[in-house]
């Protein structure tokens, strides 16, 4: 350790920037294997969408692992729950869905994913109160109880909209695709790299620039020395952890209109995905997670296009390599 | 008391239920000879053994893994692809096991290596990460497990039900090949969950349960706790192989249904939970309880949905239709891990124990 003086700034964090070089190392030596620019051009957009999506998705999972030591094993509920409220509003306005004008559209899925948002933040409250309140600090319990309300959302989803498929079409100004050359990119792909390089820079903001976020960060390095200051670190919990549920709603309304459609088990299928990318950024770690979702879709695209037969085993090969480097995932979150 | 490895139920109820069930699970082929009374006594048997296994895991170290079910997956497979391809003989029979086994065995081994030198909630992460990709692969290799349909298969003659080992006219009861494989699994699952009370009993025992108390103190005892938490995870995996074998046996099929999906590993936490953690005998309890209730609480939802829908109440016929009794099984397993955290068994130890320690003092 070197002396400070007095007057000296305050030692910076190391940057470490290794874990954000492997995505575009990733992607720069898929060229020659898949050949056609093109191709890549438009597998490199589809990974990014698609990888901004898990982003938005997991995020709030790990920010609450980060904040409160709390793993929500039923965080896939509020994505569902987030694509079936969508549909409440969509499916009615379908006519203004179709017209192809892109501000009909947006006034049609504005408030959908507003109420989504509104909605999943809102059982988030119910969720945190009623099931994590009474077991903070038992991560078995946590466990038995967030997987015990996940079947009970994943039941109740059933009852109310049944067990049939919903299809939910896109609206119609943001289908196609934008042709730039020989490339074609589909427009809902940019919108969705847009909203969710949005959610990623806000979440950032918010953490790093705000004193709001600075309560957070300190909460999560320690949680008592906060509430000794006279915070209340409860209602930041409850803060967090209702951000972290409207998150999921919106990543829910965002996959169901890429897949165009809606189903009560499409929170298993993601649960796994998003675990997988929260393992791999490192528990609790924003930036972590960011680069992780990119990486698993990366992997699940180029890999689905290269060995098919190889995409349904590697994102599990994917962890396992990331994790013999980095036990603790890419950016491991200090004492955890 | 040595067979029961020093480890009594604790409490005259339970002991006066257990026996109950058992009784019952054993003159199940003469009391109640209908083919589904068989079913349910079966699949009471197995996952009476599978839960017991589990509850090795999560009530004794602490750990939850998701992934308990691909090992119940791998023993039914192995063994039904040894049938399905070698033919309906003993030596195909063996080949499963004597594959099924070790496989299980030594995946358990490279995930707890893997994944159990972390914090727990790792552990549960990567093993639903495992589970589903293992899943997956099943379904896609249909080439070997026959995809989604699975795999049906003829058992060695003696234990097909057209064998008749003792016929009616000499007991008043026919003793046929499919009783006799009722037997095997009965007796099987027992021996199983015998086993898993020595070893919660052993001294090895009793260092999971250290380190599932505090596994900081535990490692600074001297104990590697690595190794214990991966042992036990060996175990619990060959336990629950085993009962998937005794599945395929009794099933004459192997399919993702019935061996491999997620909604079984929660019927295994929830039966578990239900039955109460750390206990074994819970396992017994929660299997019984749960499984009676899957057959025959589903008819009884029927009834009333259908009641609720002609009384025109809204949302009521839904919420009580037969398949979404899942949903009233979890808000029971919320309430239990909420309100009775030890489970049926842990209750009735505890109503015991203040009787005596209150006529004691």
């Amino acid at each position: 350790m070197t002396e400070l003086a007095a007057n000296d700034p305050l030692p910076k964090p190391k940057r470490d920037l290794a874990p954000v070089l492997i995505p575009i190392a990733l992607a720069l030596a898929m060229i020659p294997l898949i050949g056609s620019t093109s191709s890549w051009v438009t597998l490199t957009v589809a990974s990014l969408a698609m990888g901004m999506m898990i982003f938005i998705m997991a995020s709030g999972l790990t920010l609450v692992f980060g904040l409160m030591d709390v793993l929500n094993f039923g965080h896939g509920a509020f994505i569902a729950v987030g694509a079936y409220i969508a549909t409440l509003i969509l499916l009615p306005f379908a006519a203004a869905m179709q017209t192809d004008s892109l501000w009909v559209n947006l006034a049609a899925l504005a408030p959908a994913v507003l109420l989504s948002m509104a909605v999943s933040g809102a059982l988030g409250l119910v969720v945190e109160r009623v099931l994590i309140l009474p077991v903070y600090g038992q991560h078995l319990k946590q466990i038995l109880m967030t997987t015990g309300g996940l079947i009970v959302a994943e039941q109740t989803m059933y009852a109310i909209w049944g067990p049939a498929i919903i299809p939910l079409p896109l609206p119609a100004s943001l289908r196609g695709s934008v042709i730039l050359g020989d490339v074609a990119i589909a427009k809902y792909r940019l919108l969705a790299m847009l909203v969710g390089l949005i959610v990623f820079v806000g979440i950032q903001l918010v953490l790093n620039r705000t004193k709001l976020g600075l309560l957070i960060r300190a909460g999560v390095e320690n949680r008592e020395m906060v509430e000794a200051l006279g915070y209340r670190i409860r209602r930041l919990f409850l803060g967090v952890f209702m951000t972290g549920s409207a998150l999921a709603g919106l990543g829910g309304v965002m996959w169901a209109l890429y897949r165009e459609q809606v189903h009560a088990s499409m929170s298993d299928d993601l649960t796994v995905l998003i675990f997988i990318v929260v393992i791999i950024g490192g528990l609790g770690s924003i930036g972590g997670c960011f680069i992780g979702a990119i990486l698993v879709a990366m992997v699940a695209n180029y890999g689905g296009f290269l060995v098919p037969k190889l995409a349904l085993v590697s994102n599990i090969l994917l962890m396992v390599a990331i994790l013999m480097w980095r036990p603790r995932g890419l950016y491991a979150v200090t004492s955890r | 008391m040595m067979i029961l490895s020093g480890d009594p139920p604790r409490s005259r109820v339970l002991t006066i239920v257990l026996l109950v069930i058992i009784l019952a699970l054993a003159a199940t082929p003469f009391i109640f000879p209908g083919a589904k009374a068989m079913n349910v006594a079966a699949k009471i048997c197995i996952f009476a053994a599978l839960v017991a296994s589990y509850d090795l895991l999560l009530g004794y170290t602490g750990s939850v893994s998701f992934a308990h079910t691909m090992f119940y997956g791998i023993g039914s497979y192995a063994v039904a692809i040894a049938l399905y391809a070698m033919g309906p003989n003993w030596g195909a029979v063996a080949t499963g096991i004597v594959i099924g086994l070790p496989l299980a065995a030594l995946l358990a081994l490279a995930i707890g290596l893997f994944s159990l030198r972390v914090a727990a909630i790792f552990f549960a992460m990567i093993t639903l990460a495992v589970a589903s990709a293992f899943q997956v692969l099943a379904s896609q290799m249909s080439w070997l497990t026959g995809g989604e349909d699975g795999r049906s298969f003829q058992l060695p003659d003696l234990l097909r039900p057209g064998t008749v080992l003792i016929p009616k006219s000499l007991f008043g009861f026919e003793f046929n090949g499919r009783t006799l494989t009722f037997y095997l699994v009965f007796v099987a699952s027992a021996l199983m969950i015998l086993g898993l009370l020595r070893v919660v009993n052993s001294p090895f025992g009793r260092v999971l349960q250290a380190i599932r108390e505090n596994r900081f103190r535990a490692e600074a005892l001297g104990f590697r706790t690595v190794f214990h938490l991966t042992y036990a995870n060996c175990l619990a995996a060959l336990v629950a192989a085993s009962a998937g074998i005794l599945n395929a046996l009794w099933l004459r099929y192997a399919g993702p249904d019935t061996s491999l999906s997620f909604s079984i590993m929660l019927d295994i936490l929830l039966m578990v939970v239900i039955g109460g953690m750390g206990t074994i005998y819970g396992a017994i309890i929660g299997a019984a309880i749960f499984i009676l209730a899957q057959n025959y609480l589903q008819s009884l939802m029927g009834v009333a949905s259908k009641a609720a829908t002609e009384a025109g109440l809204p949302l009521l016929p839904g919420l009580l239709h037969p398949d979404r009794w899942l949903l009233w099984l979890g808000l029971l397993f919320i309430a239990s891990v909420y309100f009775f955290p030890t489970g049926v068994v842990g209750r009735l130890r505890n109503v015991g124990a203040g009787k005596t320690s209150g006529s004691a003092h």
